[in-house]
């Protein structure tokens, strides 16, 4: 099963290296993992995309928790969560194809950012699902590179994750 | 007052009341090195190899309720200590571990004696730091003892660039620490304790399995109390030795792989298992499918979350530390009207003892050869059970535990989690410092001996009159009794040629060696070494090469597939 967990950790030199250590020492699963400072700058949100069996997310959740500079940790997808994931995608913009671009970012809500006489940027935010549907819809020879965020969440209405 | 970072350091270990550090100097630690020189209160010994400076801290922490202290230098000074820190970890010893490192500007550069130890330990200790400023440096210290000590304890590196050992500040040791990240669950949960208490009370195959958790949390009062108030069987695992003692008639000896019969059976066919600061590893459960065939209902009481349903799933998990909730239980257990069902009890006994006659420690002795099992029962005769008993790693390992009795909490020493060769050494050394007057012996096998054997030499430095009791079989006996059972009998690699006259080694360290070839002479020999109050005696007992550990549970069985003896293959 796949789980989205978030965590607080102390904003410190290494603790990034001490979360994919963890990881990668048990054997568990990262599909993606996010950080940056909280509006406290002294701490860092994590949210990390996993995927095991109950026994095992109970047990990174507890491996987590157990090192020395992690402040909280929750499996946000126990319950109602949004996840948001950013992609910027340069595409070729000549010709025909430059209208085609402006319409399918029209469709998809998304933005063009960057601008020159044959290529766009193209700026879309949305779940995994979205972002990998507008990829499915662009022409594959139209591409010419894709990055993605990796997933962040939050909890919905009162379920708050702080200190 | 205005200190060097150095400076900062010894006093920091002053404040910790730290009464010996074990090292051996560089030159990344030499101004720390330097401000020991101007001190008296922190004793420093000089090892003969850095991996011996954490073990020998690791077994002064062992034998006592402190921390160990060892100080390295930068590049091969750390590298040399990460088996002694892997040791510690894997058994949650708590340790303080203070390395050298190359001036910060020139950190990334490789520089000469650089390596990443922050990088290197970060998976085997429980935290280490970086200290990039001198006024960081006393709370990191303190920090680091108090993250060493509480909650599951175990090993922390604090890694000090030489400039900033050079550099000064004023000087202040933090009374107390506060960290909103790390606040470890010390009072168990009311409500779980008395589900567990409850269970308890209505078991008819009850049965206590207490781990290292019982030493460590210095509860083997509060374990030995809520035993004979229930009335219970108990087993305590090669980490808990003496956690309860084993002279008792409840005590039915260490179970798993080379555990007694009528421990491992009690386990498997229990009906209510409390388990107490202990894991469920594999060397002590086996196969955990197998395992969980037999429905029982689990009770697991530990510091640390995660060690509980790691491995086995738990019905009434408690977290916190034993002390506490043992205390707690008793509290309860005494308030309660109710009392354990007796004629259950009686009738489970009369199991247990059934399974206990029949007699899985007996050996066949002999008039001709030594057998190993014979020489730890006249030691453990010779010292009157009362020994500090470290070991190291092998056959001779298991003899230690099964044939010394030890009814005392701290008194063996031996590395259980990682098993690392080597450890018995130097851990006598620790265990000698700590408590000067007491008889300390090391039970080692001709292999072991000789991963630290450099040290018969700081024994010498520091008169430590320890007591090498080598089980001398010519072979890794461990790997040759594997390698006969599962593979063929083609001993590859694991017998020992070259070996050296053992006594006359000991007495070219300036200690006194004896050879011992007769099993008449083994009482004899053993009662010259401990009459010798100051002097450190190797006993190089020539046994039978060919001995077992016997009982044994194969890697992937259950616990009820022993072999008995070898006439049972
Ligand atoms: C550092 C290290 N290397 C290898 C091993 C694997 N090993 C376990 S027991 C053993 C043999 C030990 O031989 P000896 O010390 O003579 O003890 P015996 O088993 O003969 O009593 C070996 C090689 C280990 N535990 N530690």
């Amino acid at each position: 099963m796949r789980h989205v967990i978030s965590l607080l950790i102390e904003n410190e030199a290494g603790a990034l290296s001490r979360v994919s250590g963890l990881f990668s020492a048990r054997g568990y699963n990262i599909e993606s993992l996010t950080v940056a400072p909280t509006e406290d700058s002294s701490m860092s949100r994590m949210t990390i995309v996993t995927s095991g069996s109950d026994e095992i997310i109970e047990q990174i959740t507890k491996q987590l928790n157990k090192l020395v500079e992690v402040i909280k940790v929750v499996d946000i997808s126990e319950s109602a969560h949004i996840e948001r994931e950013l992609m910027l995608v340069k595409v070729r913009a000549s010709g025909k194809d430059r209208e085609e671009m402006m319409r399918m970012t029209a469709i998809f809500r998304a933005h063009i950012i960057d601008v020159t006489e044959s290529s766009y940027v193209i700026e879309l935010t949305g779940n995994q699902r979205k972002l990998d549907a507008f990829v499915g819809a662009l022409e594959p020879e139209l591409i010419l590179e894709t990055v993605r965020s990796g997933i962040t969440g939050i909890g919905r209405g009162d379920r708050v994750l702080k200190l | 007052m205005v200190l060097t970072g150095a400076e900062i350091v010894i006093r920091c270990l002053q404040e910790e009341k730290i009464e010996y550090v074990f090292g051996y100097p560089g030159g990344a630690v030499l101004y720390i090195y330097d401000a020991l020189f101007n001190q008296k209160q922190v004793r420093h010994i000089l090892v003969r190899h850095e991996q011996a400076a954490v073990h020998a801290a690791d077994g002064f922490a062992r034998s006592t309720e402190t921390v160990g202290v060892a100080l390295v230098t930068s590049g091969p000074g750390a590298t040399n200590a990460v088996t002694g820190i892997a040791t510690a970890y894997c058994d949650s010893i708590p340790m303080v571990i203070i390395s050298g490192q190359v001036p910060t500007a020139a950190i990334g550069q490789d520089a000469f004696q650089e390596v990443d130890t922050v990088g290197i330990t970060r998976p085997c200790v429980k935290h280490n730091f970086l200290v990039k400023d001198v006024r960081d440096i006393a709370a990191t210290i303190k920090k680091a003892f108090h993250l060493a000590k509480t909650g599951r304890p175990g090993p922390v590196l604090v890694d000090i660039p030489k400039d900033v050992t050079m550099q000064k500040c004023a000087f202040e040791y933090p009374q107390e620490v506060s960290m909103r990240s790390y606040n470890p669950v010390v009072k168990g949960h009311q409500g779980q304790i008395r589900k567990a208490v409850q269970l308890l009370l209505e078991a008819k195959r009850p049965m206590i399995y207490a781990g290292g958790g019982i030493v460590l949390s210095d509860a083997a009062e509060q374990l030995t109390k809520l035993t004979r108030l229930l009335g219970f069987p108990i087993t305590t695992t090669l980490m808990g030795l003496g956690g309860y003692p084993a002279s008792d008639r409840q005590y039915l000896g260490m179970p798993g792989m080379h555990g007694t019969y009528e421990a491992n059976m009690s386990m498997h066919f229990s009906d209510v298992l409390l388990a107490v600061g202990s894991r469920f590893d594999d060397r002590v459960i086996g196969n955990p499918a197998h395992f969980a065939e037999e429905p029982r209902k689990i009770i697991h009481v530990d510091i640390d979350p995660s060690s509980i349903s790691k491995r086995v799933k738990v019905d009434v998990p408690i977290v916190g530390d034993l002390k506490e909730v043992l205390d707690e239980m008793i509290r309860q257990l005494e308030a309660s009207p109710t009392r354990p069902d007796a004629s259950a009890l009686a009738v489970w006994w009369k199991q247990v003892e059934e399974w206990r006659r029949r007699d899985c420690m007996k050996f066949k002795n002999s008039d001709d050869i030594i057998k190993p099992q014979y020489v730890v029962q006249k030691l453990w005769e010779v010292t009157n059970g009362e020994a500090f008993v470290t070991s190291d790693v092998g056959q001779h390992q298991m003899w230690a535990a099964q044939y010394y009795r030890f009814d005392k909490p701290r008194r063996w020493l031996n590395s259980g989690g990682l098993g690392t060769m080597g450890v018995g050494l130097p851990y006598a050394m620790g265990a000698q410092l700590a408590h000067p007057g007491s008889q300390v012996a090391c039970v080692t096998g001709e292999a072991s001996i000789q991963m630290c054997i450099q040290e018969l030499s700081t024994c010498k430095q520091f008169r430590l009159p320890i007591k090498i009791v080598n089980l001398n079989n010519r072979y890794l006996g461990m790997v040759r009794q594997w390698q006969e059972l599962f593979h063929g009998e083609r001993y590859s690699e694991s017998y020992m040629d070259s070996l050296p006259d053992f006594a006359k080694l000991a007495e070219a360290y300036g200690h006194v060696g004896f050879r011992i070839d007769k099993p008449s002479d083994v009482e004899g020999a053993l009662r010259d070494a401990f009459s010798r109050k100051n002097d450190l005696v190797f006993l190089d007992f020539q046994v039978d090469q060919t001995e077992n550990v016997y009982p044994m549970v194969q890697g992937g069985k259950g616990l009820t597939e022993m072999i008995l003896s070898s006439e049972d293959l």
